[in-house]
């Protein structure tokens, strides 16, 4: 098991956590400041323009992610299940009534205020919907704008749906911010936020792409969620977030310069023995023990569906400021579990390639079917496309109660064996033919 | 006149062929016909009907069929229905189907749209996407839109054009269809124990596999068959199912509410069926937009369609008290997060409106109905007793 001694951080880490208690901070003191509280979700989040009418957006899978890393979130699902709930649903959804019920205190110990507004920015994910349908009678009065996002059916967004988004974003979505927020719908302001967006979009490709190194200096998966945080978040279209990612860049090409391997919790990895492609989302409640089996192994993800759920920039995306809502509406659609199946295989395929990977390896979600419906027929295209080792853990995103750490490290012991084997058997035919 | 026994040995028959074959010999009939699979919950069949094809309901295998590679395509925390599905897309149930669509209800059957596009099952595969906003400028238009693509999809497969005159037959078709279904379950809530909610499910079921045409005559058959008295009136409480929409329970689950004292008067098993309330305007020059009226302003509720504006708690109450049923048996599938998440909310509905209600879950392939059979028994005698 895991020491619980404190953590490594890179310098970038401290910075971010500092900006996400600035934000908890701002939020506990809206009624002193009169500003408005817009509740939302990470992918198709529609930031730029929360934050053009200087309303505050609060994310609930956020909450429950944080509340699982501070082992909060098992007593609150149990709170949940206890209103009728089943075992069976998305974690992330009880966790966040179950806090909210008992007194929605946010993962800094701040009282977390009431939202004026529920954003359903509904991509990607079904469960949203119903996430904010339960949420719309537990705060009654709350108005609701909906922004359906239509899927990437046929592998592609088409000016008609980009149409129908921007329709519902100027008839319903804008209307409903501008009689929350008293305030008019900022065009100019918005476009501004975009082009800011946009530079901290170029830098975010930088920094994970940055992954294609041998040795890679990030973790593109367990560190690469500290990574997405501002970009995903709140900050998204801020001069901070700019600031944030420039840094960050910085220490990251630097790390490429020297040679150096990815910052973990331990330390820096020294010897990076296997490079691994990872689909869907982590773990929470034992976020360090999970990925410590990784570290101790010489396991670095080079790259992520995960980090990839707010947004996939490198596939080319950038918020453009000159067609603000339009651009709003690809950001939408372009999120990962927006993409069709097709979809997903050929960018994990081209991962797999592209990050020179030893393996492939998902971690599947109990209770996230918008991943995890799908996922062992993704495996195997991976496996007769890529021709690399495959390997399939699964967990929870924050019910402690399906993290079995001994199972789960036997069965990743047995699969870092096999890609182990494997690099010993490539290399004697690689010598063969030499 | 066929003997009621007769009709109903025939939908059984209909209702639970895996293989379709009815539906694949009708196909066989003519060269330019198309079988188009769709899964729960609604499609409008009749864009198909008035495309030369047939629209084949695909429910899942139920209890009907051993899985065994479908489980190697799902894990244990995913519903049942998409395993089944697979399973006979794999071996040769589905071979004849042009095309399959898969209506948006959740992100197993979205996902499964993706699994049929990389097996490379049917000529298309469209996952059919519904307005979740129902102003007719924003939603509406995007609902067209969604039907112009499939009537593309249909076009390509058998080169036959969807006229005004066709679709507007069709829409006739299945107003008629969709009128039949509802009268009979106004005779049931009269007399329940006419017609069995078994026996009612079979004779739905049957439909989605053969022409409406057909269909609207079993329907009419059946309705001329319990206007006269049938069975015995027993002492059992009046219930509605709520939750088994998508994954449909074995009959045994149905036969064992039914047996423990319940007559299902009202349920949302084959919603799709009955998904527009009344009839679609079959007048117009512009069948599809009354189609998409229709959608727009006649769905029962679901958990399927966002809901905010329009609760479907209060809906639930306002059918429970029209069939005037004594409670809801919430019974939803496994991992249904559609259902499962809706449910808290539905059960403070009736509580507020004083509405009894139990509550349990299920698998297609459920196997063992005592606990459940002993639940909706209690539940009956509590009602009798104390309410």
């Amino acid at each position: 098991m895991s020491n619980p001694k404190e953590a490594v951080k890179e310098k970038s880490m401290v910075i971010q956590k500092e900006m996400t208690a600035k934000l908890f901070k701002e939020l506990s003191n809206t009624k002193e400041t009169g500003k408005k509280v817009v509740y939302t979700f990470v992918p198709g989040n529609l930031t730029e323009l929360i934050l053009s009418f200087d309303m505050l957006p609060v994310y609930p899978e956020i909450n429950a992610l944080q509340s699982g890393m501070r082992k909060q979130s098992g007593n609150y699902i149990k709170e949940a299940e206890k209103l009728g709930f089943s075992e069976d649903v998305c974690t992330y959804v009880k966790c966040d009534i179950g806090m909210m019920v008992n007194g929605n205190v946010g993962p800094t110990g701040e009282k977390l205020p009431n939202p004026d507004l529920l954003l359903l920015s509904y991509t990607g994910c079904f469960t949203f919907m119903k996430w904010f349908e339960n949420l719309e009678r537990l705060y009654p009065g709350v108005p609701v704008a909906m922004l359906h996002t239509p899927y990437q059916e046929d592998g592609k967004m088409t000016p008609d749906q980009i149409s129908y988004m921007v329709k519902q974003m100027k008839e319903d979505v804008i209307p409903k911010m501008e009689k929350v927020s008293g305030k008019k719908y900022d065009e100019k302001r918005l476009s501004k936020m975009l082009e800011n967006s946009a530079k901290a979009e170029d830098l975010l490709v930088n920094i994970l792409e940055s992954a294609k190194n041998v040795p890679s200096p990030i973790d593109a998966y367990f560190a690469g969620v500290y990574y997405i945080g501002p970009i995903f978040t709140a900050f998204r279209g801020t001069q901070e977030a700019v600031d944030y990612y420039t840094m960050l860049n910085e220490e990251v090409q630097q790390r490429v310069g020297l040679g150096l391997g990815p910052i973990t919790p331990e330390g820096e990895l020294k010897e990076e023995k296997f490079r691994l492609v990872v689909e869907g989302p982590p773990n929470w409640t034992n976020f360090r023990e999970f990925w410590k089996i990784f570290y101790d192994m010489g396991a670095v993800i080079v790259a992520s569906s995960y980090t990839k759920v707010g947004g996939v920039y490198d596939l080319g995306f950038r918020h453009d400021p000159k067609e603000p809502l339009e651009s709003l509406a690809k950001y939408c659609m372009g999120c990962y579990t927006n993409m069709n199946l097709p979809q997903r295989v050929k960018l994990l395929e081209n991962y797999v390639k592209d990050y020179k990977a030893d393996g492939f390896l998902i971690n599947s979600i109990k209770s996230c079917n918008s991943f995890s419906a799908g996922q062992l027929m993704i495996m195997r295209e991976i496996e007769q496309r890529s021709s690399v080792p495959v390997g399939f853990v699964e967990s929870d995103l924050v019910d402690p109660r399906y993290f079995s750490y001994a199972n789960i490290k036997n069965r990743l012991e047995s699969y870092f064996q096999m890609l182990e084997q494997r690099k010993i058997i490539m290399k004697q035919e690689e010598e063969i033919v030499n | 006149m066929k003997q009621l026994d007769d009709i109903l040995n025939y939908c059984n028959e209909l209702a639970f062929d895996l293989n379709f074959t009815k539906a694949k010999e009708w196909k066989a009939d003519a060269k330019d016909r198309m079988l188009v699979g769709y899964l729960p919950i609604y499609f409008p069949r009749e864009i198909t009907y008035a495309a030369n094809g047939l629209a084949v309901g695909i429910m899942g295998a139920g209890d009907h069929k051993q899985i065994i590679k479908g489980d190697a395509y799902y894990q244990s925390y995913i519903c049942h229905l998409p395993r089944g599905i697979i399973e006979m897309a794999l071996d040769s149930s589905l071979a004849e189907f042009d095309g399959f669509i898969f209506p948006a209800i959740c992100d197993c059957v979205r996902n499964l749209s993706g699994m049929f596009k990389l097996a490379d099952k049917g000529k298309f595969q469209r996952y059919f996407d519904y307005p979740q906003n129902f102003d007719k400028l924003i939603g509406g238009v995007f609902y067209r839109q969604e039907l112009e693509k499939f009537m593309d999809d249909a076009y390509k497969v058998n080169g036959v054009k969807v006229t005004t005159d066709k679709l507007n037959h069709a829409i006739t078709l299945y107003n008629t269809n969709r009128k039949l279904i509802e009268d009979i379950y106004n005779i049931r809530q009269e007399f329940p124990w006419r017609l069995s909610a078994v026996e009612t499910y079979k004779v739905l079921r049957a439909g989605l596999v053969i022409p409406v045409e057909k269909h609207n005559e079993i329907l009419e058959d059946v309705i001329d068959l319990i206007s006269d008295e049938r069975g015995e009136p027993m002492d059992n409480i009046r219930v509605v199912i709520s939750g088994s929409f998508c994954e449909q329970p074995p009959i045994g689950l149905i036969k064992s509410i039914e047996m423990a004292g319940c007559y299902i008067v009202d349920d949302d098993l084959m919603l799709g069926s009955r998904w527009i309330q009344g009839n679609v305007d079959d007048t117009t020059n512009d069948p599809i937009g009354a189609l998409v009226n229709a959608f727009l302003t006649k769905s029962t509720f679901s958990s399927a369609v966002y809901d905010v504006g329009n609760p479907k708690g209060k809906r639930l109450v306002k059918l429970v008290k029209k069939r005037k049923a004594d409670g809801v048996i919430f019974s939803a599938a496994s991992f249904c997060d559609p259902a499962l998440l809706d449910r808290p909310e539905l059960m403070k509905d009736c509580d507020k409106a004083g509405i009894p209600h139990i509550n349990f879950q299920f698998h297609e392939n459920t196997g063992q109905f005592k606990v459940i059979k002993e639940q909706a028994g209690t539940f009956s005698d509590s009602i009798k007793l104390w309410a």
